[in-house]
């Protein structure tokens, strides 16, 4: 068990994989500067590889104080045995107050074996964090410049605020796209932190006999324009309006689990609690009534539009253009409208 | 050569199927809302520890913790096919969280000493998928996460396919292994009919107490007692009572256990309610479409 040690750094847990950094660490660091910049400490990353010398310097661009590298040839590939080794020395040695982690497959294998191993907290998939103070009424206890784990839980129907206040360190995972990507600057330098890694061929627990990358076929994160389409849609013929409009719209194509679930179109379009979380400028929902569900990951989009023949579908409680009616009618119509405005 | 699984298995609020509020006015979580159910990817674990008997022989027992009424989910297991079911059961075991949970489970199976601990990957209440790994430390055995797919058993080792999400991986692992199980891995059985007729009497001790407190009301408390300690064995005979164990038969180091084996706390649970700011409603005519479309160029929305 670590004590509660309040000088202790902010750390991002940076994935890698065949020496590319993952986003989702990334992302984490604009919020985790944040943190770091609260409680008045270091912000670290700590990236495990063989030869990612140059990916430290990167995370330096992106606004870490210091990398901990710890490079080591049985540390090429991810392995849960090796790198819950690795880590888990590093927090004995140096006694950060918060460890990051991506909510990607990776980080959620990871994370909960160190959680174990280092008997501390861990809160999963967490979509904010603060710092906040927590009070015991009962017995007057304060704590103070806590990390609060924001994160859905039954099925995204609550929120719960989650803390730990009497073992260190404090640890969450955070979800893939619920915080934006800090921006490169070259001028930003971390101080690098090369660690001694003592690892032989035992530490392996498994091993890989074969590895298959599938790149997604849409990468909904980065599209500006989201057209997602729900069961209401009908059928898989008739989601070519949801293609259409996205087509006119420069957009991507989303759906919803019920949409995907009765193959109207491939998991990779998924948006939702379980699929992508996306926070585009514009989201276009057809004929998805918005389940908490699927709420829970598109609710960010800064404009969205729902078109639904149901008026107490609750999606459009979260919609800021409704239009109640025949989705066949409207989609073409905007469609339409969309065309005009581009000959004009 | 024959394989002793265990499978950990949860009951869950059904969360997608919610009638009514999630919480109720005071904060806390309505419970009445939300019907209980076999948490589904556990049922996925289960089918491929049956998968394992089916083709090798061997054993499996079905594990939880939880209240009495969370025999159901062992009840289930039973009815398709598993050989034996046990019950963690103890008030002490109360607001756990997933650190707690993994160490008093990870008791648990230490006394049965399997070659394959499976579970599913996730619950869908709390959908943290930590416990399966967290066993697995907990135990000192390695942890294969994401299985979609039996390939090789061979007496020390095992190789399996692991689904990441943006691709796939094939696995090589010694025994004894702890296997978290995703929904794509297979199809679950439904109940065997013939089972469930056999097993439909399983029961836990407290379960059999209520029975026969309910069948006979004018008994004493000794009385009830009595009665249901002979038909406990009654049911042991058969194969039929449901093991209960609490903590102190887990040798369970209460420090690690409860309310304060459990580092993580609860700050504040909040409803949600999602809603727009601003919001307009537009025609579904094609001059509400053309002014809507018109409006979100205006503000650079598009283009």
């Amino acid at each position: 068990m670590i004590d509660v040690n309040k000088q202790g750094e902010v750390w991002v847990f940076a994935e890698q994989h065949h020496g590319k950094l993952e986003d989702t660490p990334l992302e984490l660091i604009s919020k985790a500067r944040e943190l770091a910049d609260t409680l008045k400490v270091k912000l670290g990353a700590v990236l495990l590889g063989d030869r990612v010398g140059e990916l430290a310097v990167k995370l330096g661009h992106f606004g870490v104080d210091k990398v901990y590298l710890a490079e080591h040839p049985l540390l090429a590939h991810y392995q849960t045995s090796s790198y819950s080794k690795v880590i888990d020395d590093l927090i004995h040695k140096y006694n950060p107050q918060i460890v990051l982690y991506g909510a990607t497959p990776t980080g959620r294998d990871l994370a909960p074996r160190i959680a174990s191993s280092v008997k501390a907290g861990l809160t999963a998939d967490c979509t904010d964090l603060q710092i906040g103070t927590h009070e015991i009424k009962k017995t007057n206890e304060v704590y103070d410049n806590l990390l609060f784990q924001i994160r859905p839980a039954f099925g995204g129907n609550i929120i719960a605020t989650i803390i730990n206040y009497d073992r260190w360190p404090q640890m969450a995972t955070v979800r893939e796209g619920v915080m934006p990507m800090p921006a490169a600057d070259g001028n930003r330098k971390a101080e690098i932190v090369t660690e001694k890694v003592h690892l032989t061929q035992t530490d392996l627990a498994l091993e890989i006999l074969s590895e298959h990358v599938q790149q997604k076929k849409v990468n909904l994160k980065a599209s500006r324009v989201i057209v997602a389409g729900g069961a209401g849609v009908g059928s898989k013929d008739n989601f070519k309006l949801v293609w259409d409009l996205a087509h006119c719209l420069g957009g991507a194509p989303g759906a919803t689990r019920a949409a995907v679930d009765l193959g109207f179109i491939d998991r990779d379009h998924q948006i939702g609690q379980t699929g992508t979380t996306v926070r585009p400028s514009l989201y276009v929902a057809i004929g998805i009534s918005g389940a908490i569900q699927h709420q829970a990951g598109m609710v960010e989009s800064q404009k969205i539009i729902a078109i639904n023949n149901d008026p107490s579908a609750p999606i459009f409680n979260v919609a800021h253009y409704k239009i109640v009616g025949d989705l066949n009618q409207v989609v073409p119509m905007m469609i339409k409208a969309l065309k005009e405005k581009t000959i004009k | 050569m024959a394989y002793n699984c265990v499978v950990l298995v949860k009951q869950v609020p059904d969360t997608k199927r919610i009638t009514g509020q999630a919480m109720n006015e005071d904060g806390t979580v309505n419970r009445a809302a939300l019907p209980a159910i076999f948490n589904p990817e556990d049922l996925n674990a289960l089918e491929l520890a049956l998968n394992i008997k089916d083709q090798f022989g061997g054993t499996v027992t079905v594990m939880t913790m939880g209240l009495p009424a969370a025999a159901e989910v062992l009840r289930q297991g039973l009815y398709r096919g598993a050989d034996r079911a046990i019950l963690i059961t103890d008030r002490r075991c109360a607001a756990s969280d997933t650190l707690a949970t993994s160490y008093i489970l990870s008791c648990g199976v230490k006394k049965l000493n399997p070659d394959i601990v499976l579970c599913g990957r996730q619950a869908i209440d709390g959908d943290t998928a930590q416990v399966g790994p967290q066993c697995a430390e907990k135990l000192g055995i390695p942890q294969i996460t994401y299985v979609e797919e039996l390939i090789k058993l061979d007496g020390k080792t095992i190789v399996v396919k692991r689904n990441l999400g943006n691709g796939w991986q094939e696995v090589k692992g010694r025994l004894p292994v702890l296997l978290t199980v995703l929904d794509t891995a297979n199809e679950p059985r439904v109940c065997c009919a013939k089972r469930l007729m056999k097993c439909k009497t399983a029961a836990c001790g407290p379960e059999v107490e209520t029975q026969i407190r309910a069948a006979n009301p004018g008994a004493s408390d000794e009385q009830v007692k009595a009665m249901a300690k002979q038909q406990g064995e009654l049911l042991k005979q058969k194969g039929l009572l449901i093991e209960q164990w609490d903590l102190d038969m887990l040798n369970a180091d209460l420090q690690w256990c409860g309310r304060d084996g459990s580092p993580t706390k609860v700050h504040r649970i909040q409803s949600v309610v999602l809603t727009a700011k601003e919001s307009k409603s537009v025609e579904p005519t094609q001059a509400g479409v053309d002014a809507m479309i018109h409006e979100l160029i205006v503000d650079h929305t598009l283009g």
